[in-house]
């Protein structure tokens, strides 16, 4: 896959409901100074930007990367700007890492953000559009059917959505970027919150967050300038597939199969649960954990609740396989950022420095976001060893 | 990074002033449909990559691009991504995908209807969103007082605006996908009134409707294909402070980098198609990229013919692909931009084999 390429500086602001104290320019730029604090290095030692935000209509801004060149050193420098829906964080990753994999490049800054408080998401993804049935209802309200075919054919447990809700809120209490911190989540406060979009509960969705993360990659010659451990780049995968097609299966969907076909073929995966030391998987809402777990063959297929409800997903109940340690999604979501969260926080795992939410000895790590109507992915996998 | 890359396709719409009811994805399909027959395919699933650039701010839909999915047939799904910029910088990231050796053939494609809304007043959005952008100030008036700038320190004459429009609309002539064409003196074009000080209405280029796409690969693809192909020899791209109090709006920095990066300056170049959206843009880009006088200039009419908004910077691509296959030159020059007053540009050189 060309040079080989490392992930060497990882930055991320503090996730809240509300950044009041900073632009959109201070968000993205508090992730970007991090990420080179992390690295070691400063705007100068950066050879290209690449960034990528969920659609420009959240924050009415038009291409917002042409107003935030200057907040991150981007004068004079080649500036590019990703967007594939939501798994825009994951993909902007990768095309970084195709900027020194290629051989194009050093060294280059990637950052995505969101900032829900300056925004309207609802309102972005309602824009009535001619010829189309007029959709209200965010995407819940799209995924939640989808959620209920997938319990019809597995026949799990009506709970099961409860318990990754509550221990992903239980990992994120371990993070302190998290913008939840439910610290005393209880299976009961779970269900007896409201429910949104049947079976999704208000406490099984994620958050709207402000927030940025930012990540330093560097060619492997570079590396030895930063101080601490790399996460190597082993494998990178994107796909696509339409919203609608005869015969699509919306519930285990071709396009994550084959992505993540693609990406273990990369990095020499064959069984995903026993090779993975943990994994850092979109899931915005509860249930999308269970069906995730089947899509990229951690689980056979109507298995996937099974390792939910037996706590192999659960740093605190001492998981063979942890999901999501930092608290995922559905701890903080600014959406534009969240799949690159996802690929920073595997490679902080492999990197043995995810603090209070480290996995013991972490060596192999999948980050994975998706998009649309479940139909863009994108996934890496990193690893602490050089290849 | 030694890995030689050939374009092998391209085909872009007419550019017209109202594509009337038909959707993006009826724009795209023709162009996709063109560019498969060329090499002679049936459809994306025969590339390793495709990648697009468009504007949700266009179509006023957030995730407008999804629907240009439907256009491919990702079924089995496909490698896909996309840019919120011009389909230049599309072709850019296939680029980047090619040369790491995870594709050998990528398809990229640009499209927009701009007729339903207004364009200028929606490129003020794009403008730092807590001082500029509430002042709605749209991109024709930006580029005003980059021209007055220019009138007014003696780099240009109104005339030199005028030439610029005059030899557009002249080469247009021979561009049967050009929105505007036709024989006009100098002194016939400054008759015309002023429309936004001291821009006149044809200094500016048309708001058009359309799309454009183009096949790249590996030079041992397009030898596998069997058709007429172009080097791509160098392709780059530099962006510059939004800040235009901290720019000099007479000259493009950004261009003069790329330029430099590409060793372009002083090198033989037989077209250049540069996307000049105002007349004194165009003599702005001449300057920082010191073209000769034997370079030929926009000889499409370039973008004051017609201005495929996302696609118009993989057009100048494509319109010197066609001159090399053609035989009517060796070697040239295509040029992009984005943002308000040239703040984004990208070069690509295309040679022959």
């Amino acid at each position: 896959m060309g040079e080989l390429a490392a992930v060497v500086g990882i930055g991320q602001t503090k996730y809240a409901s509300r950044r009041g104290d900073v632009s959109i320019a201070g968000l993205v730029r508090e992730a970007a100074q991090n990420a080179l604090e992390d690295a070691d290095l400063s705007f100068k030692d950066i050879d290209a930007v690449v960034i990528g935000k969920a659609p420009d209509m959240f924050e009415g801004i038009v291409m917002p990367e042409i107003y935030l060149t200057d907040a991150l050193g981007a004068n004079g420098k080649p500036m590019l700007r990703v967007h594939t829906a939501g798994s825009v964080g994951g993909s902007t990753a990768l095309v970084a890492a195709s900027h020194v994999q290629s051989g194009t490049f050093k060294r280059v800054l990637t950052v995505t953000f969101e900032k829900q408080s300056e925004s309207n998401a609802m309102w972005a993804l309602s824009t009535p559009q001619p010829f189309s049935v007029h959709l209200n209802a965010g995407a819940g309200g799209y995924f939640a059917p989808i959620i209920r075919e997938y319990i019809r054919r597995s026949n799990a447990p009506s709970d099961i959505g409860i318990k990754v809700a509550v221990k992903d809120r239980l990992h994120g209490a371990r993070n302190p970027l998290s913008h939840l911190n439910l610290p005393n989540i209880s299976h009961q406060e779970v269900e007896d919150s409201m429910m949104l979009w049947d079976p999704i509960r208000f406490l099984e969705a994620c958050p709207s967050s402000d927030g940025a993360c930012a990540m330093i990659i560097a060619n492997k010659d570079l590396v030895s300038e930063s101080p601490k451990p790399p996460a190597w780049i082993l494998g990178g995968a994107m796909r696509s597939e339409p919203t609608i097609y005869a015969g699509r299966d919306e519930v285990n969907p071709r396009a994550g199969r084959d992505c993540a076909k693609d990406v273990y073929a990369q990095a020499g995966i064959s069984d995903p649960r026993r090779q993975f030391d943990c994994a850092e998987i979109y899931v915005p809402f509860s249930w999308y954990e269970p069906m995730w777990l089947e899509n990229l063959g951690f689980a056979d297929q109507g298995e996937g609740w099974r390792l939910t409800l037996d706590g192999a997903t659960s740093l605190d109940e001492g998981g063979d396989i942890p999901w999501n340690c930092s608290g995922g999604v559905l701890s903080s979501n600014p959406i534009g950022a969240s799949g690159m969260i996802r690929f920073a926080e595997a490679a902080r795992q492999v990197r043995g420095d995810a603090d209070q939410h480290q996995v013991k000895d972490a060596r192999l790590a999948l980050g994975h976001a998706y998009g649309g109507g479940a139909q863009f992915f994108s996934m890496w996998v990193v690893g602490a060893n050089k290849p | 990074m030694n890995i030689d890359i050939c374009i092998v396709a391209f085909s872009q719409s007419a550019c017209v002033a109202q594509a009337g009811a038909a959707n993006e994805v009826e724009l795209i399909m023709p162009q996709l449909e063109a560019v498969y027959g060329q090499v002679g395919i049936s459809n994306a699933q025969d590339v390793d990559f495709v990648c697009s650039g468009s504007c949700d701010y266009l179509q006023g839909a957030a995730f407008a691009f999804v629907a240009g999915v439907d256009a491919l047939g990702a079924v089995p799904p496909i490698q896909e991504s996309h840019v919120e910029m011009d389909a230049a910088w599309a072709l850019y990231e296939a680029v980047l995908k090619i040369r790491m050796g995870h594709a050998e053939s990528a398809l990229v494609y640009g499209f927009s209807k701009s007729s339903p809304g207004e364009l200028p007043v929606v490129l003020s959005q794009q403008l730092d969103p807590y001082y500029l952008a509430p002042q709605w100030i749209d991109s024709i008036s930006l580029a005003a007082l980059q021209a007055r700038l220019m009138l007014d320190k003696g780099i240009i004459k109104a005339s030199d605006m005028a030439a610029v429009v005059a030899s557009s609309r002249r080469c247009a002539m021979d561009n049967d996908k050009a929105q505007l064409a036709g024989q006009f003196s100098i002194s016939d074009l400054l008759e015309e009134p002023e429309y936004v000080s001291p821009l006149r209405k044809a200094d500016c280029s048309p708001i058009s409707d359309g799309a454009s796409a183009m096949i790249i690969c590996t030079r041992s693809k397009a030898e596998e294909w069997q058709v007429p192909f172009v080097r791509l020899s160098g392709i780059d791209h530099r962006i510059e402070t939004h800040n235009l109090g901290m720019r000099d709006l007479t000259t493009s920095h950004s261009t003069r980098l790329v330029a430099e990066a590409l060793s372009i300056h002083n090198s033989s170049l037989d077209i250049a198609e540069l996307y000049a959206p105002f007349s004194h843009q165009q003599i702005i880009l001449e300057q920082a990229l010191e073209l000769q006088a034997e370079t030929e200039i926009n000889p499409s009419g370039g973008v004051l013919a017609g201005n495929l908004m996302m696609a118009s910077g993989l057009s100048r691509v494509g319109e010197v692909f066609n001159r090399i296959v053609a035989g009517e030159a060796e070697r040239g020059l295509a040029h992009a931009t984005s943002g308000p007053c040239l703040q984004h540009n990208l070069l690509a050189i295309l040679e022959s084999v």
